[in-house]
């Protein structure tokens, strides 16, 4: 019954109105998504949603239970603690100057990161990984800087056959 | 050929078996109603409040088993709808509840009343649609009727812009429904059932505590046979009254905060419970840290997020109960539990919980009493929400299944008087009773006015105590006697049935209550009784907030034991 950060892994159907009601859930049954990426999966018609949320674990196998009696909820899997994939994706829009540019580059280089954009007085680096790459890169740069960050939340999938 | 979406409606809901209606027009569904001469085999029962639309679909629906129907226009007829709509969630009642909505070209411009009626009943229904086209409400209709009558039922609301019931479409109604994210189990676990079997074969202090899962299941002789055969007492929640025939020996009655106390003692004093069609609510469990504290707990739903919410399960079997029971009790051996039997009956005879102390005034107690014997147990009744609901559920010995409508989960005063008429609508050979308090029956008085108007046949007994009489109870037990607000000033109930041409009468005395009660039985027509009852006089057993089931205030202790 610790309290831990649970992975839930949703298959829902691509309609209005899904995304509130899966949202909406979570608030009635008190939880705080902490990160919540959605898109097209595999199927026509079926988005994969990938939801994060902290809490002990009956209650999440509770909202998990609930969440699946949603209708257009397909399938939702607690998929923590299984042998996962997870991957972030962000942007990072750090101060840059002539003198600080170089060693930036260094950094992002390091993080096999990219650089997206270059302004005079700034870059936009582009970054893949779970979130403790994501959270590492972040302090590095805060050093010189950060002007804006925008992260996708956490994406996930189960490894190996299905 | 080219169908009106009101057309496609109609015709929809005609495939579905729908026979009635409960609503109020407005705007946003004029065009609806306009097709209504079109089809005369939909009847349509013109209410006085949205909310008693909701309520009266869900009496029929709970009276019939089937969904029940209502209809509202956008904006406020919407919203007027949603307390009965989260009325019907709470207690598993199908309803498919159908909105008009402003024309699409309007949707998200604040136009004049619009209101976002499938956001707003989100966390209220089992599902809703606002329907984009003519072309997709025959699908729609079809889904939402099966979503709200199949696995756990409740309420599908299905919110129709005004223009969609204009334009016209293909009109083909699909036979099947394709709805890949819905799934019950109906089966149970042949495993889990063979452990249940196993532990119910070693018990020595079993208990069945019988919800309201069994009535939608109708399960009711898949559950006689269990009890016994296996020998095993039969408790039931709230809603579970009329699960189990109330003059059986192995009833003992309600459990909970206003349960029986020998009901209580059993659950507390059991090995083994095995709670069927059940939720496990506060108001049954009590405090859910000293529930059942001996007991290994079965429990048998067809909701898997049961299963664990309020209470850890030692044996969980997901299924339909029905199905559940029929195959349970082709493994079940006989057995029999007489010194447990003859332990609950000692309680029984050492906690009269039912008996009716002697007194000079005109006690509730004694009114339900009448009413069950003036109808041999026979009747429907329909309760509201607070002292008279315990009453009526306690002292009334309900020996036909199905026969309690009354709302548990969410609570509704109000609820009484529409939902009697959709029961009354729903099953019209049926004595109906509908048993108010003065406090919930002014909150949907209007719709005496339906009565008048379809000549609906129920009688109404209001527990007049002058109180908002639940709360009163509180504030003298909990809040030192200090009656805040909840003492009423009332109006002459006679006279308002009489303005609305239904007869009525008030009784003062108990010399005065089976007359009245025949009178009103004998009256072919609605009639009204006024039971001005000891305003003071308290819900007995009781179990306090935040104490265990094992924890049971008795008092008063009788005085002197009446005949009841
Ligand atoms: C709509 C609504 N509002 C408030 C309450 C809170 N409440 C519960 S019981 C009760 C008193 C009910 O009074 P009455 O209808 O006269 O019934 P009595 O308890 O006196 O039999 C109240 C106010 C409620 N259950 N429902
Ligand atoms: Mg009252």
């Amino acid at each position: 019954m610790f309290n831990t950060r649970h992975t839930l892994v949703a298959l829902v159907e691509d309609k209005p109105g899904v995304l509130n009601r899966v949202a909406s859930l979570f608030r009635r049954r008190d939880f705080n998504i902490e990160s919540l990426a959605v898109g097209r999966s595999e199927q026509l018609g079926l988005s994969r949603m990938t939801v994060v949320v902290g809490g002990d674990s009956a209650k999440v196998e509770q909202v998990r239970k609930q969440l699946d009696k949603l209708i257009n909820v397909v399938k939702v899997t607690d998929i923590t603690g299984e042998d996962i994939v997870t991957r972030e994706l962000a942007l990072i829009k750090v101060k840059a100057t002539a003198s600080t540019r170089s060693e930036i580059i260094q950094i992002v280089d390091i993080f096999r990161a990219n650089i997206v954009d270059v302004a005079s007085d700034s870059l936009t680096v582009e970054v893949t990984g779970d979130e403790d790459k994501v959270n590492s890169l972040l302090e590095l740069l805060r050093g010189f800087g950060i002007k804006e960050v925008s992260r996708t939340g956490r994406i996930a999938l189960t490894r190996g056959a299905i | 050929m080219k169908k009106t979406g009101a057309q496609i409606l109609c015709e929809s809901l005609i495939r579905e078996g729908v026979e009635v209606i409960f609503g109020i027009l407005g705007g946003a569904v004029l065009p609806i109603y306009d097709t209504f001469p079109q089809y005369p085999q939909l009847r349509h029962i013109l209410v006085r409040h949205e909310q008693g639309a909701a309520h009266a679909a869900d009496g029929y629906a709970r009276a019939v088993h089937k969904a029940g129907v209502c209809i509202a226009t956008s904006g406020p007829g919407a919203t007027n709808l949603v307390t009965g709509i989260a009325n019907a969630y709470m207690d598993s009642s199908p309803m498919v509840a159908i909105t008009g909505q402003v024309a699409r070209p309007f949707i998200g411009k604040d136009a004049f009343q619009e209101a976002d009626i499938t956001g707003i009943t989100l966390p209220i229904t089992k599902h809703n649609y606002l329907v984009a086209g003519a072309a997709e409400l025959a699908k729609t209709i079809k889904e939402a009727f099966h979503i709200a009558q199949t696995g756990r039922p409740g309420p599908v609301l299905i919110d129709i812009p005004r223009d969609v019931q204009e334009e016209k479409a293909e009109f083909v109604y699909p036979d099947k429904v394709d709805l890949p994210g819905y799934k019950f189990v109906s089966k149970g676990h042949s495993v889990q059932i063979k452990r249940a079997v196993k532990l119910l074969k070693e018990a020595a202090r079993p208990v069945i505590i019988a919800g309201r899962g069994i009535i939608i299941s109708q399960a009711y002789d898949e559950l006689k046979e269990l009890a016994e055969k296996a020998q095993i007492p039969v408790i039931n929640t709230l809603l579970g009254i009329g699960a189990f025939p109330g003059d059986h020996v192995l009833n003992f009655g309600m459990l909970g905060m206003h349960g029986l106390a020998y009901a209580n003692l059993a659950v507390q004093n059991a090995d083994v419970v095995i709670a069927i069609g059940m939720r496990f609510d506060d108001r049954a469990t009590a405090n859910t840290k000293d529930f059942a504290p001996q007991a290994s707990i079965i429990h048998i739903d067809i909701d898997p997020a049961e299963i664990g919410k309020n209470v850890p399960i030692d044996i969980p079997i997901v299924g339909d109960v029905k199905s559940v029971l029929k195959a349970m009790n082709k493994e079940i051996e006989s057995r029999n539990h007489l010194d447990w039997l003859s332990q609950l009956e000692q309680w029984r005879s050492e906690h009269p919980s039912l008996e009716i102390r002697q007194n000079d005034g005109l006690l509730p107690q004694y009114v339900i009493r009448q009413i069950s014997e003036a109808t041999r147990g026979d009747a429907i009744i329909v309760t509201g929400v607070g002292q008279n609901q315990m009453w009526a559920a306690q002292h009334y010995i309900y020996t036909k299944p199905n026969s309690l409508i009354s709302s548990g989960g969410l609570g509704t005063m109000g609820f009484e008087l529409p939902a009697a008429i959709g029961a009354k609508v729903g099953r019209p050979e049926e004595t109906v009773w509908c048993v108010a308090g003065d406090g919930g029956f002014q909150m949907t008085i209007q719709e005496l006015a339906t009565i008048a108007q379809e000549n609906i046949a129920i009688k109404i007994a209001i527990i007049n105590n002058g109180y908002l009489g639940m709360v009163r109870q509180w504030q003298e037990l909990f809040y030192q006697h200090r009656y805040v607000d909840t003492k009423l000033w009332n109006p002459d109930f006679v006279q308002i049935a009489e303005a609305y041409d239904i007869p009525g009468v008030r009784v003062k005395h108990r010399e005065e209550v089976i007359p009245a009660i025949q009178k009103a039985m004998d009256y072919p027509g609605p009639f009204l009784i006024d039971f001005i009852v000891e305003p003071e006089e308290n819900v007995y057993p009781m179990v306090q907030p935040g104490e265990s089931l094992s924890q049971i205030l008795e008092l008063p202790k009788p005085e002197v034991p009446s005949k009841y």
